[in-house]
């Protein structure tokens, strides 16, 4: 087994394990959480390693298992140039970031949520970037959704942090939901859902008659996600999240999802006008938009966040034009982005956390402060301003060369060139601000800490990435051009274009670009205090939180409007309408059925004793409603109903229902009983007669349909489905008692299911008998006192007596079940029973005394050996409780039969016997205290 | 005997339909087991009935009871039995909560209980 086979599953579900790791390591040291952190990220990176040499000579590594093969479910996994680059990105900057936040989160918080949630995120990431089948990445694209929700609010107490993340969950999750339409229909399209198939697709794909629904949706999910116009707004919100989280997300990562769509659609999707238009048109809104906003945001990280979006929309537009050489532009500013801003972010977090403010007013000179820290935020700084020698100066030249290469299109066309200058000088201005207003302009104002240097590993992630700003700056085609060329060549999908990463290119139109942009940047800063002032007159109030809070609020009315037309909250009322309607549309299937109602198939002959059961049914079951308001006499008949149900079952050859029912009967009655102690003996009546009326003639509608029906069915012929399990009972389960065959062997995992109900359901009584104040009424419905008397001594005897034996006979029960009527069910029943008939003879103290076992863990055993035993099928090679049985030779005993469905049986038994005990003695427990003191309250123990 | 069955199964179904629709709690419960009796022995019956037939392979059998329904019904009885314990945890739940076995809550504190709280 070659594990390079594996490769990219295990890293991306690295992350995954590593959170549940982190989760739990903060007991050990303090500092687990962020060790554990680093190296789930850096095994992901070892592991991927090997498999990157192929990928940078431009081969396509595709790891791929069936899942889901009926909807084109695919566990498939693609490693490309373009998933290396953002696989690269992912992880060198989660380990950057892990790094730093290990030192920025103060000891209040928690540090295992938090990493682990990073580490969810990060798993997410990979798997978005890393999935070569669209509905995988689906399901990763909406776990990145979940897990950055996680993070954003991470400071739960904060009332903005809480906000911002449920408006970027609200945003990013519509988009998810677009997406996944859109994927759905190109999936259609294509006939597949494989990347390599949607990427050779995309002739067909343009001229489908779904193309511009199937764009519009998936474009939904990119420009959400990326924070394009006009869903850019979570962003801003969304920095409430701890900085490392904003420098993880917000730079690197989840918006660059969206983008990252857009690149791995481009082949797909792009080359139409339609394309065009509505990519370029929205990256370019976003792109002025985010630089403008930018300059005006006295919050460094409101400052950062605009600038983000800003260089998204830029991205975006790059993508928009659709000609190769912009694809290369984008794949590089994708990373030159990643870079700076990730870096500027970080030093926005060390100054939060040195000065106790990120208000650009009061933060002024701290280059005297914190020196190494300020000429690391100048560089990134000016890489952001696209300064010439760093890496942000070569994307936006290739940038300027490609809008002037779009403005040869028409007239029109000509203003691509004019609006990207206009965003290029507001960038120059805002990353002025940032230098100037941080680290000159006189001196600091009302800082509630004195600024200090910050502690090194908290610098070091900024000092090796403004060395990567300024390595790819100056030597771009050393550093990041066989990158960048594995990228390109995936993106395209065809013959990459000709390109240059020189840094000089000669006197052109695009370096004039830069030139006007760096002059108009200045002139913008220097008459900066007339434009603040104007923006606060004018534009401070557009809030995008007011028309999100609008719309959002008329949703829930709506919805609240129309549950309320159904759901009063009446339990009665909705129990009515449902019950009432649904014997109607009986009626019109009874109408319009157009053959006779009842069949011809021939009738058993009704013999007396039958008879005389029968009317002691007929008799119970009426009476159970007539007596309904005596409590007990009730629930007495209703015992003596389901003895005769059982009856029935015996009657009728089906020995396991009687037994099964016999007792299941008593431990209901058991329990009812128990129960009524604590409730009124009586039922007032409080409904009206009308009521009464309109239930009684559901009741008897009811009634008639379900005789009428049952009639109809058995008075026709059946051609069972059984005949399979009768057949295969002895020779592929090896028992004989085939309803017991069928439950552990051919069923066995809807019977695994069943137990699984069934334990949930003894949890969930353990838990809400918790903390319960029960109140016993004094008397009994004549108005009697309750005797006190202690138990009776022939039930306490014969009881102790019974034990022994009762627990034989279950075990009898049991170890006969695969072939004879009994089994795991049965046995656990009359099991319990034994357990609690000791209860009821020898009261709770004395019995709990002797039986210490906790039942929690008898069904989680219970559990454990149910599930095991399917387990070990599965490693084994065959599906999931596969069993199988052999014949034992033994002296004196002779020889039996070994199946190993019997110890699923067996887990059967425990989750049986542990539950209807813990059932039952957790509310028995409540009589020891009310006999005790009769009259008090009494409080659950906990 | 068809017949007796079919009856069997309208009247479990009517009076469990009946006592589902009162307005306190432990009618509900009882008219819930009712019920499901009710469906247990329709479920059963759907295998049609057969008196005397053997409960396990055997070579000299002429015909078996259907044992799928029974496989169904069997461990439906054993989840019934679990929401009826269930259901009737809640209401005794809803009891200390609220102060009353009213199934919607409504209908203040009854009389029991302020006397055990005084």
């Amino acid at each position: 087994m070659n594990l390079l086979n594996y490769a990219l599953p295990v890293a991306a579900l690295l992350p995954f394990f590593g959170a549940a790791v982190v989760a739990s390591s903060a007991r050990f040291h303090r500092a687990a959480p962020a060790w554990c952190s680093a190296l789930a990220a850096f095994s992901a990176l070892l592991v991927l390693i090997p498999a990157m040499s192929g990928v940078f000579a431009g081969e396509t590594l595709i790891q791929s298992w069936s899942w889901v093969p009926s909807v084109g479910l695919e566990f498939a996994f693609r490693l490309d140039g373009l998933s290396l680059l953002f696989t690269l990105m992912i992880l060198v900057i989660g380990l950057l970031v892990t790094l730093y936040a290990g030192y920025y989160l103060s000891a209040e918080d928690s540090k295992a949520r938090f990493f682990s949630c990073l580490l969810l995120f990060m798993g997410s990431m990979l798997g978005v970037v890393l999935s070569e089948n669209l509905l995988l990445l689906l399901v990763f694209w909406e776990l990145t959704a979940l897990s950055s929700f996680m993070l954003i609010s991470f400071w739960q107490h904060r009332e903005d942090a809480r906000h911002g993340a449920r408006m970027a969950l609200a945003v990013t999750g519509m988009g998810g939901l677009a997406l996944l339409g859109g994927v759905l229909l190109l999936g259609q399209i294509v006939g597949s859902y494989n990347l390599t198939e949607v990427l050779a697709a995309g002739d067909i794909i343009r001229s489908h008659e779904w193309y511009l629904p199937t764009l519009v949706l998936i474009l939904v999910g990119v420009f959400t996600k990326s924070a394009q116009f006009p869903f850019h707004f979570w962003l801003p919100h969304a920095m409430a999240a701890p900085t490392p989280v904003s420098a993880y997300l917000h730079s690197a990562t989840m918006v660059k999802a969206g983008i990252f769509l857009l690149a791995r659609f481009f082949p797909a999707l792009s080359g139409t006008s339609e394309w065009l238009w509505i990519v370029s048109t929205a990256g370019m809104l976003t792109l002025l938009l985010g630089a403008f906003v930018a300059l005006f945001q006295h919050d460094l990280k409101g400052l950062l966040a605009y600038s983000t979006i800003s260089h998204l929309g830029l991205i975006t537009l790059l993508f928009g034009l659709g000609t190769p050489l912009a694809a290369v532009a984008a794949l590089f500013h994708i990373i030159n982005h990643a870079t700076f801003k990730a870096s500027l972010f970080m030093v926005a977090g060390i100054i939060d956390h040195e000065t106790g403010s990120r208000d650009m007013r009061k933060l002024n000179g701290l280059m005297k402060y914190m020196p190494h820290t300020s000429v690391l935020a100048i560089i990134a700084a000016s890489a952001m301003a696209g300064v010439p020698l760093l890496n942000g100066f070569l994307s936006k030249e290739m940038f300027f060369d490609q809008t002037v290469v779009a403005s040869g299109a028409s007239s029109w066309a000509l203003a691509i060139p004019v609006l990207a200058t206009l965003g290029a000088i507001f960038s120059v201005a805002y990353s002025l601000r940032f230098i100037h207003d941080v680290f000159f302009n006189g001196d600091p104002i009302d800082l509630p800490r004195v600024p200090h240097a910050p502690p090194l590993y908290m610098r070091l992630p900024v000092d090796l990435l403004v060395i990567v700003c300024l390595g790819v700056g100056m030597l771009p085609a050393l550093t990041v051009g066989p990158l960048l060329a594995a990228a390109v060549k995936a993106t395209i999908q065809g013959q990459a274009p000709d390109y240059s990463l020189a840094i000089w290119h000669g006197l052109n139109v695009p370096l004039l670009m830069s030139f006007v942009a760096l002059l108009g940047g200045i002139t913008v800063y220097v008459f900066r205090a007339r434009l603040f002032a104007w923006n606060d007159r004018h534009l401070v109030r557009i809030d995008a939180r007011v028309p999100y809070n609008a719309v959002l609020r008329a949703l829930i009315q709506v919805a609240t409007a129309i549950t309320r037309r159904f759901d009063r909250g009446s339990l009665q009322h909705t129990l009515a309408w449902t019950m009432g309607p649904a014997g109607l549309v009986a009626v019109a299937g009874f109408v319009s059925m157009d053959s006779p109602l009842f069949g011809n198939r021939t009738l058993m002959d009704f013999d007396p004793v039958a008879l005389i059961a029968f009317g002691g049914l007929m008799l119970s079951s009426v009476l159970t409603v007539v007596m309904h308001r005596k409590r007990m006499v009730s629930l007495i008949l209703l015992g003596v109903v389901g003895l005769l149900v059982s009856l029935g079952f015996a009657k009728f050859s089906a020995p396991d229902l009687a037994l099964t029912q016999l007792s299941v009967e008593i431990v209901t009655v058991v329990l009812l009983m128990l129960a009524l102690f604590f409730l009124p003996q009586h039922t007032s009546g409080v409904s009206s007669r009308w009521r009464h009326i309109r239930d009684a003639i559901w009741a008897v509608g009811l009634g008639t349909g379900a005789t009428l029906l049952t009639l109809a069915v058995l008075t026709r012929d059946l051609s069972p489905i059984s005949d399979y399990f009768v057949e295969n009972s002895v020779s592929g389960g090896g028992g004989t008692n085939v309803v017991n065959v069928i439950l552990v062997d051919f069923r066995g995992f809807d019977t695994l299911g069943e137990i699984v109900v069934l334990s949930i359901a003894g949890l969930g009584i353990f838990a809400l008998l918790r903390n319960i104040h029960l109140h016993a009424s004094l008397t009994d419905m004549e108005g009697r006192a309750w005797s006190t008397d202690s138990h009776p001594v022939i039930l306490q005897t014969l009881s102790r007596l019974l034990f022994p034996l009762m627990l034989l006979f279950a075990a009898f029960v049991f170890l006969r079940g695969h072939n004879l009527p009994g089994g795991g069910f049965i046995a656990g029943l009359v099991a319990a029973l034994a357990i609690v008939l000791q209860y009821l003879g020898n009261g709770i103290q004395w019995t709990s005394a002797r039986i210490r076992t906790d039942m929690h863990r008898v069904i989680a055993a219970g559990l454990f050996f149910a599930i095991a035993t399917g387990l070990v099928s599965i490693v084994l090679k065959f599906p999931f409780l596969t069993s199988t049985f052999t014949y034992l030779k033994w002296p004196v005993v002779g020889k039996f039969e070994v199946a190993s469905a019997m110890i699923f049986d067996l887990g059967v038994f425990l989750v049986v016997v542990g539950a209807t005990v813990m059932i039952l003695v957790e509310l028995g427990k409540f009589n020891l205290l009310q006999a005790t003191k009769p009259g008090k309250h009494t409080k659950g123990d906990d | 005997m068809e017949v007796l069955i079919a009856t069997s199964v309208g009247v479990m179904t009517a009076c469990g339909v009946y006592l589902v629709l009162r307005a306190s709690t432990f009618p509900v419960v009882v008219g819930l087991t009712l019920l499901s009796y009710a469906v247990n022995v329709f479920l059963f019956s759907m295998g049609r009935l057969k008196v005397g037939a053997p409960a396990v392979i055997d070579a000299s059998a002429d015909g078996y009871a259907d044992p799928l329904p029974q496989a169904l019904v069997l461990t439906a009885i054993v989840i019934a039995f679990a929401m009826t314990a269930f259901v009737i945890v809640l209401a005794l739940k809803a009891r200390d909560e609220l102060g009353n076995d009213h199934v919607d809550g409504e209908g203040g504190k009854l009389p029991d209980y302020e006397e055990a709280e005084a």
